[in-house]
């Protein structure tokens, strides 16, 4: 099969810009650049929606705080709770443990940022800054390793604060990171105190 | 798929269907006719192997997949009731678990022959680099298909992995956020799993399409890494490869079926037979035992960025392998110094799937250390270095010569079979 196509421009009845010889871009050029230039952007926003659909959905967005009935909390023990699929940690911290956390001097940490849902900007890692406001034994924390994600052990490690068991990451009394391969302290999530026994996470 | 065709029609029907869609002919010309080096030796055999496991892994898959539920409150109790209640449920996912397994070693076995015999050289890149493009898509399938049963190690997999996204500067928390679908690894992460799960080897038998073509357009290599030169060179792919690959396909099947029957979950980690908890990382989590060189790579390195370029790197080399690789001669049989390296270099990958079950502490993390620098030492120095170093031996006229001692018309072995091949390749 072969057929012959026209290698020049149709005659100017029918287009009344004909392609200018000499290679000046002539409305054509335009027309094609213009359309293939729609195309081309169209069919990358149609991608749009098979790559969005992938995002956290309505219902995984619409989630509820939780309230936290900490009255139970003796010095020395923690609970977990689940906010947002992922663990909480609350500890009623002993003194020692509070003690140790404020002798630590900020240049011995990893990671000097508080990362305090609950601060302004980019506050220092003091243990102020990261226990409860206003309860200072109290610490409140995702329970999750900023290294890949496990969940720390309480109570273990180095500095008897937590203990990643997956590759080793420890955390400090204050859940500051201390040694191993985790980049960031483990992050205080938006609390608030609804009473004296009772708080809001989210 | 080029040259002459060999291929006649008998009857009718195949003459109807040659002039309108010669898929015979294709078929024919490919798997029957098809010349191979007549010196091809049984490490050659896994290839087959690898088409008849995902044939295998697509069959099994496709009947679990009637009887499994994706959803992140019932899918551990699926698992248990194709275990317990669907007949014959225990064999099929015993096949379906210890097949990927099986599928693995068969892999790593193919590429450590390709690496052996020069297989990635010109003009073979392209079916290396398809190759390669094949082990990224089984690591992927694999691992989305580990997730599957719900368990605690399919649970915390899920996450150790998803989280290695987080590391990418700036869009980290945005991908791994994607990939979940929620704020943790969940019930929208196993959906999307398996239906990407269930995609994954299809596009796998795309990619072995691609990858077979390429290499009957170069022809296989041999062991001689010499080209063939004559008809006396070659013995046509059926009957010879075919029953050489059903031996081994046999005898890799014993081994198989050692694994399905009398040791079903000795690959297997007990914990995936604990129900996901978000709540509890198990005190010891290891990956897959064909992922742990992979996971030592990524533990050697201490800081999380780190660690992740690195797991990444190891893979990513082997795409470059083609033009890290100096040498011109194929085969390690003629290369006195690469055939030593060859042989530390599947010694150190051992060693790091070894390092990669145990625990990160003292030693280990040295010794997982030293043997990734010399991981990718072997790539980007030894290899390039080699080629200038090394004097290669001398190498057969012939494939003929090599096998016979001599390359003269009359003592070709197989002068009949020999003598029906076309010349297609110089
Ligand atoms: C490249 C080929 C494949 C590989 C390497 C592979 C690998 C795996 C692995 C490692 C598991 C986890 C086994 C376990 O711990 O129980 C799994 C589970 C599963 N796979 Fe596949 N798979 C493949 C193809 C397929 C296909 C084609 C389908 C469906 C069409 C499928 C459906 C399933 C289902 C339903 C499960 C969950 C049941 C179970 O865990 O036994 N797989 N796969
Ligand atoms: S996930 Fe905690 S150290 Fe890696």
């Amino acid at each position: 099969m072969s057929y012959t196509y026209p290698t020049t421009a149709p005659d100017s009845a029918s287009n009344p810009q004909p392609t200018d010889p000499h290679g000046e871009p002539s409305r054509r050029d335009f027309f094609i650049i213009a359309t293939g230039a729609f195309a081309a952007i169209g069919g990358v926003l149609a991608v749009w929606p098979f790559i969005d659909q992938m995002n956290p959905d309505a219902s995984a967005l619409a989630l509820a705080s939780i309230d936290v009935d900490i009255s139970a909390l003796e010095p020395g023990q923690s609970i977990t709770v689940m906010w947002r699929g992922k663990p909480v940690f609350i500890r009623y911290r002993t003194e020692e443990e509070v003690a140790a956390a404020r002798e630590t001097p900020l240049s011995d940490l990893k990671d000097p940022v508080a990362r305090n849902e609950n601060l302004e900007g980019a506050a220092p890692a003091t243990d102020e800054n990261r226990a409860l406001a206003g309860q200072e034994s109290l610490i409140a924390m995702i329970g999750i390793c900023t290294h890949l994600g496990c969940v720390p052990l309480g109570e273990a490690g180095e500095y008897n604060g937590w203990f990643c068991p997956c590759h080793g990451s420890v955390y400090d009394t204050a859940g500051r990171i201390r040694s191993g391969p985790a980049p960031e302290n483990l992050p205080i999530p938006p609390l608030t105190f609804v009473d004296d026994t009772t708080i809001t996470i989210g | 798929m080029q040259g002459t065709s060999e291929y006649t029609p008998r009857t009718g029907i195949e003459r109807w269907i040659d002039k309108r869609m010669p898929l015979p002919r294709l078929m024919y010309d490919s798997f029957v006719a098809y010349p191979i080096p007549r010196n091809l030796n049984y490490a050659y055999a896994f290839g087959g192997i690898l088409s008849v496991m995902l044939v295998l892994q697509i069959l099994t898959g496709v009947v679990l997949a009637m009887h499994y539920t994706a959803d992140a409150d019932l899918a551990f109790g699926s698992i248990e009731h194709i275990m317990r209640d669907v007949n014959y449920g225990w064999l099929l996912r015993y096949l379906h678990f210890n097949g990927a397994s099986l599928f693995f070693l068969a892999v790593y076995v193919h590429m450590f022959r390709g690496l052996y015999y020069g297989s990635y050289k010109a003009p073979r890149e392209v079916s290396w680099l398809l190759g390669v493009i094949l082990l990224v898509l089984m690591i992927a399938a694999a691992f989305m298909g580990y997730v599957l049963p719900w368990g605690q190690m399919s649970f915390w997999a899920a996450t150790v992995i998803t989280n290695l996204f987080s590391a990418l500067p700036w869009v980290g928390d945005e991908i791994t956020l994607w990939l979940w679908g929620g704020f943790a690894v969940g019930d929208p992460t196993l959906n999307r799993f398996y239906s990407l799960h269930y995609l994954l080897p299809f596009m796998i038998v795309g990619v072995v399409i691609l990858h077979v073509w390429a290499f009957h357009v170069t022809g296989q290599t041999n062991p001689t890494g010499v080209e063939p030169k004559s008809r006396r060179d070659v013995v046509p792919f059926t009957p010879h490869a075919t029953v050489k690959d059903a031996l081994a396909l046999v005898v890799f099947f014993i081994l198989f079926a050692w694994f399905v029957f009398y040791m079903p979950n000795y690959l297997g980690h007990p914990d995936n037979y604990v129900e996901a908890n978000p709540l509890v990382t198990p005190p010891h989590i290891v990956p897959e035992w064909y992922f742990l060189p992979f996971y030592a790579i990524l533990r050697a390195i201490p800081s999380k960025l780190g660690g992740v370029i690195a797991l990444a790197g190891s893979i990513f080399v082997l795409f470059l392998v083609p033009w890290l690789d100096t040498s011109k001669v194929l085969s390690a049989a003629y290369r006195p110094l690469y055939r030593i390296f060859f042989w530390v270099f599947v010694a150190v990958c051992i060693g790091l799937g070894y390092i990669g079950a145990m625990p990160p502490e003292g030693g280990y993390v040295i010794a997982g250390q030293l043997l990734t620098a010399y991981y990718f030492i072997h790539f980007l120095v030894i290899l390039p270095l080699l080629g200038f170093i090394e004097k290669p031996k001398p190498r057969p006229a012939s494939i003929t010569e090599a096998v016979l001692g001599s390359d003269e018309p009359g003592d070709s072995g197989t002068p009949a079979a020999a003598a029906a091949m076309p010349e297609r390749r110089g």
